[in-house]
């Protein structure tokens, strides 16, 4: 890819941007909580935007288009039965304790629900995962440097964490989120010119569709079995895998997410967090995943564009680069490709800033170093910045040898996210529920999804213990390693729960569903989260229905 | 707290001028493009910096 002078600026200017407002914001840390958890100080259309913006890395933008063009409209399934009600769900049901208990974090939350043993079994897996995913945020960016500057993967990993960790450093918090905003509008403007130039020369929706299988331009009908469906799911494994366990795992226990929401100002700001952010988040599959469908069409109409391949077979993680080449000339081509690049950077912000906060508080003052000054968890944090990124460049190395990122990345949810939903819907929402319970159950919610995988195959992944099943799909196989991850957590915890004695009511005001005293909400109608909830509920239904 | 809204606004409207000039000095093209998208969203990015600009202006006072 040759880049003029023009693509530079774009770039230098918009790091110019990055690097500025770190060094703004660095003024307003003067505690930990600052530098960790923003205080409770940011408005509603920071934090929803933010929400939505801080899992809008690697995942997003690449996998997505690439899922896109492997296979079709179905895609969308991520945000319309996946994302949107789990989004929504969180906002109205599960906010008011998150919020209203006054942890610091999701351990934390669980800590004052359950127990110590709970919260650090969560904080630690929690702690890994957030590496993971920003070492895949970090590879991603690797391999697409080293395809645009041509650098080595090493020195494009170590330049790009190197602008992480200086706002990160600086900022904290505030300063990942308000890139994570800035990277959202840039992605959003980025972006739509290539969805739209895209589709319009494949002879636009229509076009598209015409010239296609149906199960690439229809996202329900062709769910009744794995066969005939590209996916190779059907829709109990949909629902239940990828609609009920994964997306509500992620979008409801993942301090990743939930930690932007706790940055509001107060309680309604809290919960429209998820809600407001819903409304953009179901319009994203329309930049990232039609143009990987329009890329297909493209492909087969002879028109000077094919899929990039890889030995041989279609390598769809190059997709969108692809298309890029095709539309963009040089200026939009430096937007672009900033875009890109500024998204894998807030991914990795987004679980940098997660980590450091759940080191410091779940994991360092709860465990090695308990009543220091708070100047010291500060420094404490910032410390956390550092190592965590010099981690997540050792789980970028490791992310290497995988195909697709997005089956890895589910495969991780799977055992760590998975059987974490059924502990907090017991929690909030069952007072009987205890810590031992709890505890047993995630436990074997989380053996459950590594025996699962370990005992089946799918695409030549997993079957390390024996190969008991075989799976249509990797992706079919990721939705069942969850399914089985939370029925198993499910049924332990309540047995266990059954089995021991309760806790008393009065210790879990605040904190569970029923015995926490009903709060009226005084907001005006139309800024109530039940009101906006149903509007994005309506919404997401109506697009679930024109891509039937 | 810094607002938001000024670096993003003072962030696209540099990134427009940047883009009309793009749009105006060179001829770049790309495979399948037929229009001069750069001068196009230099446009809209101006359009789009200075509504931010006025929001934060409006919020402040």
């Amino acid at each position: 890819m040759s880049l003029h002078l023009v693509d530079y600026s774009i770039l230098v200017l918009y790091f110019g941007f990055v690097l500025g407002i770190g060094w703004f914001l660095r003024k307003s840390v003067a505690s930990s909580s600052d530098f960790l958890t923003a205080s409770h100080s940011l408005p509603l259309w920071i934090t929803s935007l933010a929400f939505l913006a801080a899992n809008m890395g690697a995942l997003e933008m690449i996998g997505m288009c690439g899922s896109g063009a492997k296979y079709g409209m179905m895609t969308s399934h991520f945000y319309w039965v996946g994302a949107i009600p789990a989004m929504l769900f969180v906002g109205v049901f599960m906010m008011p304790f998150y919020y209203g208990s006054k942890a610091r974090s999701v351990p934390e939350y669980l800590k004052l629900r359950f127990d110590e043993k709970t919260r650090g079994f969560n904080a630690i897996t929690f702690a890994v995962m957030t590496i993971f995913s920003s070492g895949i945020s970090m590879y991603a960016l690797g391999i697409l440097l080293q395809a645009i500057f041509g650098w080595s993967f090493t020195f494009s990993v170590l330049v790009s964490a190197g602008i992480v960790l200086a706002y990160t450093y600086l900022g904290g918090l505030s300063s990942a989120i308000y890139n994570e905003v800035l990277q959202f509008f840039l992605i959003v403007v980025g972006f739509s010119p290539l969805a739209i130039l895209a589709v319009e020369k494949a002879g636009g929706w229509s076009g598209i569709s015409a010239r296609l299988e149906p199960a690439m331009t229809e996202s329900w009908r062709h769910m009744g079995s794995p066969a005939d469906n590209p996916m190779g799911v059907e829709v109990f494994g949909l629902f239940m895998g990828l609609g009920f366990v994964l997306s509500f795992g992620y979008w409801c226990t993942n301090y990743l997410v939930v930690q932007r929401a706790m940055a509001a100002r107060n309680m309604t700001d809290a919960r429209n967090t998820p809600i407001v952010g819903a409304f953009p988040k179901m319009f994203i599959p329309f930049i990232v995943i039609v143009p990987g469908i329009a890329a297909v069409a493209l492909a087969q109409m002879g028109a000077g564009y094919s899929i990039p391949t890889k030995n041989g077979g279609p390598d769809y993680d190059l997709v969108l680069i692809s298309l890029m080449e095709q539309f963009y000339p040089s200026g939009m081509l430096g937007v672009g490709l900033t875009a890109l690049i500024a998204s894998f950077m807030s991914g990795m912000a987004g679980n940098v800033t997660a980590f450091n906060t759940v080191w410091t508080y779940d994991i360092y003052q709860s465990y090695i170093r308990k009543n220091a000054p708070d100047e010291h968890y500060l420094w404490m944090g910032r410390m956390a910045t550092i190592f965590g990124t010099t981690l997540s460049i050792g789980a970028a190395y490791m992310a290497r040898s995988f195909n697709n990122m997005m089956d890895f990345l589910q495969l991780i949810f799977g055992f760590v996210n998975a059987p974490l939903f059924a502990t907090f819907l017991l929690g909030m929402f069952w007072k009987r529920a205890t810590a031992n319970g709890a505890f047993s159950g995630l436990v074997s919610g989380t053996a459950a999804a590594a025996l699962t995988y370990g005992m089946t195959r799918a695409e030549g992944k997993g079957g390390w213990l024996g190969v008991m099943y075989e799976f249509p799909s990797s992706m079919a196989q990721n939705f069942w390693v969850a399914i089985n991850a939370f029925v198993v957590c499910f049924v332990v915890t309540v047995v266990v729960s059954l089995a021991g004695k309760p806790r008393p009511d009065q210790e879990l005001v605040g904190l569970v569903y029923g015995v926490t005293p009903h709060e009226a909400e005084t907001a005006v109608w139309y800024k109530r989260p039940a009101v906006l909830a149903t509007a994005a509920a309506g919404l997401c239904v109506v697009l679930n229905v024109m891509f039937f | 707290m810094l607002d938001l809204r000024k670096p993003a606004g003072y962030f696209f409207l540099l990134l427009g001028v940047v883009m009309v000039i793009a749009g105006l000095v060179w001829d770049f093209r790309a495979p399948l493009l037929e229009t001069n998208l750069n001068l196009h969203f230099g446009v809209f990015s101006l359009v789009f910096g200075g509504v931010f600009l006025l929001l934060a202006r409006q919020a402040r006072s």
